[in-house]
C-alpha cells in the first residue's frame, strides 16, 4: 500500500440544482488509489459514490456541477484538462464499467463495430486490426464463438455477456485505472461472482488499479485492498479492509456490517438501521448521520465531524473518536 | 427524495392525497414558465374580448350603414369599417365567441367520444378492440381537410341553415379528432391495467364501470388535458380554415376564417388590409398561445423531464 | 419479421378497404350530383344520364361496380372537365408532387440541423429561437400566411409573382421556362416548408433530449470519443429511426395540406382541382382525390412501418 498514488482526489464537491434546491451530491471528498490497488467505495444508495466515480471522468449530468476540488491522475489535474486531453485519457488510461449493461451498449451498432471504436481512437489500430483485437478480446473473456458475438446486435445477448463485452471495451487499451460502478448489482448472482473473477484476473494481468462501487459488502470483502465508506455524500470512515471488518468504528459503519446476514447463523429478525438517508437538498449543520445514531451526543447536533486518523491508514468522521475534551 | 416521503404519505391514504399534490405542483411548475403564463393570460383576455367585450361596444353586430362603408382604422372605429359599414372589431369580437366556442365544444366532444371508445378498447380488447381501433386507423387514414372538405360539401348540400351549421361543424371537426385521441388513451389503459392497483381493483370485484370511470380514465387525466389544449388549437385552425373556403361557418354569423373571405377580394385584399389582417392575425395568436400553453402543461405534468 | 410484414400487410389491405367504402358511403350521403344541380335538363333526359352513370342503383352494389372499375384504373368521369378522372390526375398530380417534394427535402434537411443543434443546447439562446419558431410556424392558418406572403413579396415589394405557375402570356422555353416555373415555386414551397417543419423539429428535438440522456451515450463519451462522433453517430441514429415513420406521414400531409396553398397561388395541382369540385359539385373528382390521397397515407404508413422494422435491430431480428 506504499506505491506511489496513480489517483488522487481532493475535496472533491460536486452539486445538483434541482427544482428542491441545491443537492450536495459529493461534499469534500478526499481519497487516493496507489498503483495495482483496489479501492472500494461503500454506501446506500443515494449516498453519492457513483456521482463520485462519475466527476473523476467528468461525465456526470447535465445538471450537476464539479463546484470545488482536484482529481490528480498520475500527477496530472483532470478537472484542469482541455476537453481533448480528457478524451484521450477516457477509454484509453482510464476504463469504466457501468451498472446496467443492457442499457450501457447502443442498440442500433454491433457489438464489434462499438468494440473497435476506443482502439481505433486511442491506438490508432487500422479496422481489421481492431476487430481482430476485439475477437481476441472477447475470448478472453471466456465468451465462445467470438466471430458470431462480434456480428451480433446487444439485445441478442444476456446480461452477463454484454458487461463481459463492456469490461472489454473498458481494458481494451491497458488502462492504468478501471473504475467499475456497481458492475454486478444488476446481474444474477451466479454471473456475479464470475464477473467478479474475471475483474480480479484482469488487475493481475494488466497491473490495474481498480476503484469499485458497490453496495454490497461481500463483493468488498472479495476484492478490496481499501475501503472508503460514504453516507450522504461524505465520507464517514476509510480504511484497510482487513481494519474495517475486525475494527469497524463509526456507527454506521457498524451497523452496515451488522445488517450483512451471515450464512450458518440463524437470527430471528435480520439487523436494521433505523430512519432514512437525509434529503440531500435539505441538510442541516449536524453529523448527517445524527438521527439514525444510537450514540447520539450533543455535540452531534451542532457541527458535521472532521474525518480525522485514529490509526495508520485508518480514518473516521465521528465524535466518538476524538479526544475527550470534546466529549 | 421527495419521492420517499410521498410513497409513504400515499401508503396511508392511497386515493386522495395523490392527484392534489400532483395538480399542485403541476401549478407550481407551470407558473415558473412564463411563455405559458403569458399565453394564458393572453387566452384569458382574448375570452373577456370575445364574450364581454361586445357590450361595451358602440356598434351593434349587423347595423350596416353604407355612409361609412370601407373606413380605415379611426378613432370611432378602431379597426375600420367594412363594405357594408359595420364596425370591424365589433364583428372580431362576436366572431370570437363563435370561434372559440367551437374550438372548445369540439375539443369536448373529441375527448368524450375519444377518451371512452380508448377506455372500453383498452379494458376489454378483443373483438371491440379490433373493431374500434380499425374504425379509427381508417379515419386516420383519410387526411383531415379533404374529409372536412367532404363533409363541408354535404353540408351545404342538405341545405342547413346558417344558425345550426355551426353545430354541425362542431361534429364534423370531432369526428375528425377522436381517432387519435383514442389511441393515446388506449394505450395508457393498456399500460395502467397492467399495474398493481388495477390488479387491487380486481381482488376488491369493482365492476367494470367503476373500473374504467373511476380507476382507468381519471389516470389518464393529466395527458388528456395536454392534449385537450392542443386539439383546441387544431379545431380553431381547421374551423378557420373551413369558414374561410366557406364550407363552415357561413354569414352572417361571422367567424374569425369567414371574415377573412374579405382578402378573396381582390379590391380588398390589396387595399384594405384592415378587413383581413386583424382576424388572421387574432387566429395566429390565439393559436399560438393555446400551443405555448399546452407544452407547458406537458413539461410541468412530466416529472421526467424535471430537471 | 416475416410474418410481421405478412400481419401488417393484411391490416393495410382491411384498411385500405374500409376507407374506400367510408368515402364512398359519404358521398352516397350526397343528395345532389351534377345532374340534380343542371336545370337546363329536362326529367327524362336526367333520368337516361343517371341510369347512364349507374346513379340509381342500391348503395351496396354501386360500391362494388365503383371498386371494380377502380381496381380497372376508373375512377370515373369528370362531369366538370369531360375528362377521365385518371387523366385528369395524371396532369395535374406532378405539379403538386413536385412542390411537395422539394418542400418535403427542405423540411426534412432544416428540422434536422436545427433540431438536433437545439437539443444538445438546451435552454441556450439558439434552442429559444428555434423553440419561438418551431411554435410560431405550427400556429400560422395556412390561408393567412400564404395572403401575407403575397401581399408582402408579391404586391408590396413586387419581387416575386402573386400566383400561376408561368407569367401570363409566357411562351418561355427550355432554360428560361425552368427559371420561369422555379420563380412561381419559391412562395408556395417556402410556405410548405413552413407549416410541416414545425412539428418535426419539435420531434427531432425531443427525440434527440431523449436519446442524449441514455447510458449508451455516456459509454461513448466514457470510451473517450469526440463529442462529434458521440451526437452524430451514437446518438442520431436512435433518434432519427423513430422518425422515420413520419416521413410516409408527410408526403400526403403535404398534398392536402397544400390545398389551400394552391388555390390561393392558384398553382396548377390536385389540391386546386379538389377545391374546384367542390364549388362545382364536380363529385367523382373531390372522390377520387380523396382515394387517392387515403391510399398514398395507408401504403405510406406501411412502407413506414416495415422500412423501421429493417433498419432497427430490435425488430428487425425477431
Amino acid at each position: 500500500m506504499l506505491s506511489e498514488a496513480l489517483l488522487e482526489v481532493k475535496n472533491l464537491e460536486t452539486n445538483f440544482y434541482t427544482e428542491e434546491g441545491v443537492v450536495k451530491a459529493v461534499n469534500n471528498v478526499s481519497f487516493s488509489i496507489g498503483e495495482q490497488e483496489t479501492v472500494c467505495i461503500v454506501g446506500e444508495s443515494g449516498c453519492g459514490k457513483s456521482i463520485t466515480s462519475l466527476s473523476i471522468m467528468q461525465l456526470i449530468p447535465e445538471s450537476g456541477k464539479i463546484e470545488n476540488g482536484e482529481v490528480n491522475f498520475a500527477g496530472r489535474n483532470l478537472l484542469e484538462m482541455s476537453k481533448k486531453e480528457i478524451n484521450r485519457l477516457r477509454g484509453n488510461d482510464i476504463g469504466m464499467i457501468f451498472q446496467e449493461p443492457m442499457t450501457s451498449l447502443n442498440p442500433v451498432y454491433t457489438i464489434g463495430q462499438q468494440m473497435i471504436e476506443p482502439l481505433q481512437e486511442h491506438l490508432l489500430l487500422s479496422r481489421k486490426d481492431a476487430y481482430k483485437k476485439a475477437q481476441e478480446l472477447i475470448t478472453l473473456l471466456g465468451i465462445p464463438n467470438s466471430e458470431k458475438i462480434i456480428n451480433m446486435y446487444p439485445h441478442e445477448l444476456s446480461g452477463g455477456m454484454l458487461q463481459r463485452i463492456m469490461i472489454g471495451i473498458a481494458i481494451s487499451c491497458n488502462p492504468r485505472l478501471i473504475i467499475a460502478d456497481e458492475p454486478t448489482t444488476a446481474l444474477d448472482v451466479t454471473i456475479q461472482a464470475q464477473i467478479l473473477d474475471i475483474l480480479r484476473d484482469i488487475k493481475k494481468e494488466l497491473n490495474t488499479s481498480i476503484l469499485l462501487i458497490t453496495h454490497d459488502l461481500g463483493v468488498v470483502a472479495e476484492m478490496a485492498d481499501y475501503v472508503i465508506v460514504m453516507y450522504a455524500g461524505k465520507i464517514v470512515e476509510r480504511g484497510p479492509v482487513m481494519e474495517m471488518y475486525t475494527n469497524p468504528q463509526h456507527p454506521y459503519t457498524k451497523g452496515l456490517l451488522k445488517a450483512k446476514p451471515l450464512i450458518g447463523e440463524r437470527k430471528e429478525s435480520l439487523f436494521t438501521i433505523a430512519g432514512q438517508v437525509p434529503n440531500l437538498a435539505e441538510l442541516s449543520d449536524s453529523c448527517y448521520f445524527a438521527d439514525r445514531c444510537e450514540h447520539r451526543m450533543d455535540i452531534c447536533l451542532k457541527k458535521h465531524p472532521e474525518l480525522k486518523e485514529t490509526s495508520a491508514n485508518h480514518s473516521v468522521s465521528c465524535y466518538l473518536y476524538e479526544g475527550e475534551a470534546v466529549r | 427524495m421527495e419521492t420517499v416521503k410521498q410513497l409513504i404519505y400515499k401508503e396511508k391514504k392511497p386515493v386522495k392525497v395523490k392527484s392534489p399534490s400532483l395538480w399542485k405542483q403541476t401549478y407550481r411548475r407551470l407558473k415558473k414558465n412564463k411563455l405559458a403564463m403569458i399565453s394564458l393570460f393572453f387566452l384569458i383576455f382574448m375570452f373577456l374580448l370575445s364574450f364581454v367585450g361586445p357590450y361595451f361596444s358602440p356598434y351593434i353586430l349587423d347595423r350596416t350603414d353604407i355612409a361609412y362603408a370601407n373606413r380605415p382604422p379611426s378613432a370611432s372605429h378602431w379597426l375600420g369599417t367594412d363594405n357594408y359599414g359595420r364596425d370591424v372589431l365589433t364583428r372580431l369580437m362576436m366572431a370570437g365567441q363563435i370561434s372559440l366556442t367551437i374550438g372548445l365544444a369540439s375539443m369536448f366532444l373529441s375527448i368524450v367520444i375519444g377518451a371512452f371508445l380508448g377506455a372500453v378498447s383498452g379494458f376489454y380488447r378483443g373483438v371491440v378492440d379490433l373493431v374500434i381501433m380499425r374504425l379509427a386507423d381508417i379515419l386516420m387514414s383519410i387526411p383531415g381537410l379533404p374529409l372536412l372538405l367532404i363533409m363541408g360539401a354535404i353540408l351545404s348540400e342538405w341545405k342547413v341553415p346558417s344558425e345550426y351549421r355551426l353545430y354541425i361543424i362542431m361534429i364534423m371537426l370531432s369526428v375528425v379528432g377522436w381517432p387519435a385521441l383514442a389511441r393515446l388513451v388506449r394505450g395508457q389503459i393498456l399500460s395502467l391495467r397492467e399495474q398493481p392497483f388495477m390488479q387491487a381493483t380486481e381482488v376488491l370485484g369493482l365492476s367494470d364501470r367503476r373500473k374504467i370511470f373511476h380507476h382507468l380514465i381519471p389516470n389518464t387525466l393529466p395527458l388528456l388535458l395536454v392534449v385537450a389544449t392542443l386539439n383546441v388549437a387544431g379545431s380553431i385552425l381547421s374551423e378557420s380554415a373551413l369558414s374561410f373556403l366557406g364550407l363552415g361557418v357561413v354569414p352572417p354569423t361571422p367567424s374569425w376564417g369567414n371574415m377573412m373571405d374579405a382578402a378573396n377580394n381582390y379590391m380588398d385584399f390589396r387595399k384594405r388590409p384592415w378587413l383581413w389582417i386583424p382576424p388572421g392575425l387574432t387566429i395566429f395568436l390565439t393559436v399560438v398561445s393555446i400551443n405555448l400553453l399546452g407544452d407547458g402543461l406537458r413539461d410541468a405534468l412530466d416529472p421526467k423531464m424535471k430537471r | 419479421m416475416k410474418q410481421y410484414v405478412l400481419q401488417r400487410f393484411i391490416q393495410m389491405i382491411i384498411i385500405l378497404f374500409g376507407t374506400s367504402f367510408i368515402i364512398f358511403f359519404l358521398f352516397a350521403m350526397l343528395p345532389g350530383d351534377y345532374i340534380d344541380s343542371n336545370l337546363s335538363l329536362t326529367p327524362e333526359r336526367a333520368q337516361e344520364l343517371k341510369a347512364l352513370y349507374g346513379l340509381d342503383q342500391p348503395m351496396l352494389q354501386r360500391y362494388f361496380t365503383w371498386l371494380g372499375n377502380v381496381f380497372q384504373g376508373n375512377l370515373g368521369y369528370s362531369l366538370k372537365h369531360q375528362e377521365s378522372v385518371t387523366s385528369l390526375l395524371n396532369k395535374y398530380v406532378w405539379n403538386s408532387f413536385i412542390v411537395a417534394l422539394l418542400a418535403l427535402f427542405l423540411t426534412w434537411t432544416i428540422a434536422l440541423l436545427t433540431g438536433v443543434l437545439s437539443a444538445i443546447k438546451q435552454y441556450s439562446l439558439l434552442d429559444g429561437i428555434v423553440t419561438f419558431f418551431v411554435f410560431a410556424a405550427m400556429s400560422f392558418p395556412s390561408f393567412f400566411i400564404s395572403l401575407l406572403f403575397i401581399k408582402w413579396f408579391g404586391v408590396d415589394l413586387k419581387i416575386l409573382p402573386v400566383g400561376g405557375m408561368i407569367d401570363t402570356g409566357s411562351n418561355s422555353t427550355g432554360f428560361a421556362y425552368i427559371l420561369e416555373v422555379g420563380k412561381h415555386m419559391i412562395l408556395p414551397v417556402t410556405i410548405l416548408t413552413l407549416l410541416s417543419i414545425g412539428s418535426l423539429t419539435r420531434y427531432f428535438r425531443t427525440g434527440m433530449l431523449e436519446v442524449i440522456r441514455q447510458d449508451y451515450i455516456r459509454t461513448a463519451r466514457a470510451k473517450g470519443l469526440k463529442e462529434s462522433v458521440v451526437i452524430f453517430k451514437h446518438a442520431l441514429k436512435n433518434a432519427i429511426l423513430p422518425v422515420i415513420t413520419l416521413l410516409a406521414f408527410e408526403l400526403p400531409g403535404l398534398f392536402s395540406g397544400a390545398i389551400i396553398m394552391e388555390q390561393i397561388f392558384n398553382w396548377p395541382g390536385v389540391g386546386r382541382i379538389q377545391l374546384e369540385s367542390v364549388s362545382f359539385r364536380d363529385y367523382p373528382v373531390l372522390m377520387a382525390f380523396t382515394l387517392f390521397l387515403s391510399c398514398l397515407t395507408i401504403i405510406g404508413n406501411f412502407l413506414a412501418d416495415v422500412t423501421y422494422a429493417a433498419v432497427d435491430p430490435r425488430i428487425r431480428l425477431k
